[in-house]
């Protein structure tokens, strides 16, 4: 392929030379017009090289990769020293201030949870506070009540005591008027029946009787 | 109509070559069909894989580039 | 040749290479290596355009960056994560030349789609320089981080013994194919789309259908705007995996 480009490129300068040689003809009939011939003559040879592949005209590389070696070190340069330490400082300081900022987010966040627990236990221990108020004053109350009571139970054990000793002297002396009434009868029942009967035998009788009943 | 028997065999060989980037076409589609039949079924692990499609999207379409460069020589160079 | 035949006899006149042409800004002598070409005009443009953005416009090196540092900070971002991603964290080490690269080829291919622009990286010249100079470096790199350890990238450990030679021609054939397509893939995309474009507006002449021409180019353009920025893309990531390939040779 590169000797096929070769020979083209060799056509193309004879080509060229060609040109050059009218032009030099030209010259000959005056000077404007070999001015004109000269600018016709370059246009064509221009021509000539642009028939093919512009890419493949070699004589054109050495110029081209020059001038990008040239470009590609000045950018190597700048980029390397000037642009890409800059943008790198700018990211790593933006991610410094936003790790900042996190930051401080976290610590209000925790004052605010310190605030928070703070408070909860003031109200906590308020509450603790007033239910030891209200516990007491129940206790004092409840101690009131236990000592009203108590009074009242020995009075009304007291009134019981007093109310069956007369209960009991009622019994008894009712008792008692129930025998007397009793011997008293059965002493008239006897002496009415004619039948003269000791006092103290009677009376016996009618005790033993009585027991009886009684039991 | 004149010509010379080596001009028209330029023109045929360029009009064959242009063929390989119907071929390169046809590449490039499979690879990107593939990659959007894959990426569907797996969504997630798409994104991570774009850079290889585009390296193989790359490498087909480069092929279809050799043939239009034959193309172009033989329109332009020989 | 071709295209001057077709223009005699149809009147339309094709010329999607003269575009590509090498001229010099002053006088028509012959090209030098040192001459002030188009090319040098254009590579210029790309060079100030770059240091624009990155340069000037970084200078406030705001904390709440604004419109064209955030653009900066974006490829910045972009390319540093591709690095990281494809070659490592001991790549970073060469983040700045990745960068560079990049940028670079980005700029000159968008640049190159501006209306009678010059494309430098749809010379061969261009993008073979840049190409190489990606082989040698990591070749070398390879060499001097691994020794000979390097060569294991040919010697596949983990097929067959008697497959082994035949995947090493295979291997040691696609490693110096490497230079090859990864610049003719840039430069012959760049050509491709342009000289396309310029086929399609020498269509524009003919009244009938130079709407349909005119709808032609634009939907090339966008492709070739979308074109530009991936070729650029798939140059910087090729460049990644080459260089991963010399740190890490073992597979």
């Amino acid at each position: 392929m590169i000797s096929l480009l070769q020979e083209a490129a060799n056509t193309a300068a004879e080509h060229s030379e060609d040109v050059a040689g009218r032009a030099v003809d030209a010259a000959a009939q005056g000077a404007d017009a070999a001015a004109h011939g000269a600018e016709a003559a370059a246009a064509q040879g221009a021509e000539a090289a642009s028939s093919g592949m512009p890419q493949l005209d070699f004589s054109t590389f050495p110029n081209q990769i020059f001038w990008l070696v040239v470009t590609m070190l000045i950018l190597y340069w700048v980029m390397s020293r000037i642009a890409l330490p800059r943008i790198a400082s700018v990211l790593s300081d933006r991610q410094g201030a936003i790790t900042g900022d996190l930051m401080a987010a976290e610590e209000f966040k925790q004052k605010a949870k310190d605030a928070e627990a703070a408070y909860d236990a003031a109200l906590a221990e308020a509450r603790s506070e007033a239910q030891k108020i209200v516990a007491a004053n129940k206790a004092e109350i409840q101690k009131v009540l236990d000592a009203a009571i108590a009074d009242a139970d020995a009075e009304i054990a007291a009134r019981t005591v007093e109310s069956e000793k007369r209960i009991g002297q009622i019994r008894d002396s009712a008792q008692a008027d129930a025998q007397t009434v009793a011997k008293d009868v059965t002493a008239e029942l006897v002496r009415i029946f004619g039948g003269n009967a000791d006092q103290a035998q009677i009376d016996g009788a009618v005790d033993s009787r009585l027991k009886g009943v009684r039991q | 109509m004149e010509g010379n028997i080596a001009e028209l065999g330029q023109y045929i060989g360029a009009g064959l070559a242009a063929i390989g980037s119907g071929a390169a076409a046809v590449g490039v589609g499979n690879v990107a069909g593939n990659f959007l039949s894959g990426a569907l079924r797996n969504p997630s692990a798409a994104a991570g894989q774009t850079a290889t499609l585009f390296i193989g999207i790359a490498f087909a379409e480069a092929l279809g580039i050799f043939a239009f460069l034959v193309a172009l020589l033989l329109m332009f160079a020989v | 040749m071709a295209t001057e035949a077709q223009g005699e006899s149809t009147g339309l006149e094709f010329h999607p290479m003269e575009q590509f042409i090498v001229k010099p800004l002053f006088g028509d002598g012959p090209v030098q290596w040192y001459t002030p070409t188009n090319v040098t005009l254009w590579m210029g443009i790309i060079l100030l355009a770059i240091i624009a953005l990155f340069v000037m416009g970084t200078r406030g090196r705001a904390i709440v960056p604004n419109r064209v540092q955030s653009i900066a900070e974006l490829g910045y971002g972009m390319v540093h994560k591709m690095v990281g991603d494809v070659v490592g964290k001991d790549g970073l080490k060469y983040f700045p030349y990745i960068m560079c690269l990049f940028l670079f080829i980005v700029f000159a291919n968008m640049l190159g789609l501006l209306p009678k622009a010059f494309t430098v990286t749809s010379h061969i010249a261009v993008t073979a320089v840049l190409a190489l100079a990606v082989f040698i470096s990591v070749t070398v790199i390879g060499f001097v981080k691994n020794g000979t350890h390097f060569l294991g990238l040919f010697w596949v450990t983990s097929a067959p013994l008697v497959l082994r030679p035949v995947l090493a021609v295979i291997e040691v054939i696609s490693y110096f194919v490497r230079p090859v397509s990864h610049s003719i893939r840039l430069a012959g995309n760049m050509m491709a789309g342009h000289a396309v474009i310029k086929v399609f507006a020498g269509f524009a002449a003919l009244a009938l259908v130079s709407p349909v021409s005119i709808l032609a180019v634009t939907a090339m353009y966008g492709l070739e705007v979308l074109v530009a920025f991936i070729q650029a893309y798939v140059f910087t990531i090729l460049t990644c995996v080459y260089l991963k390939d010399a740190l890490h040779p073992g597979h």
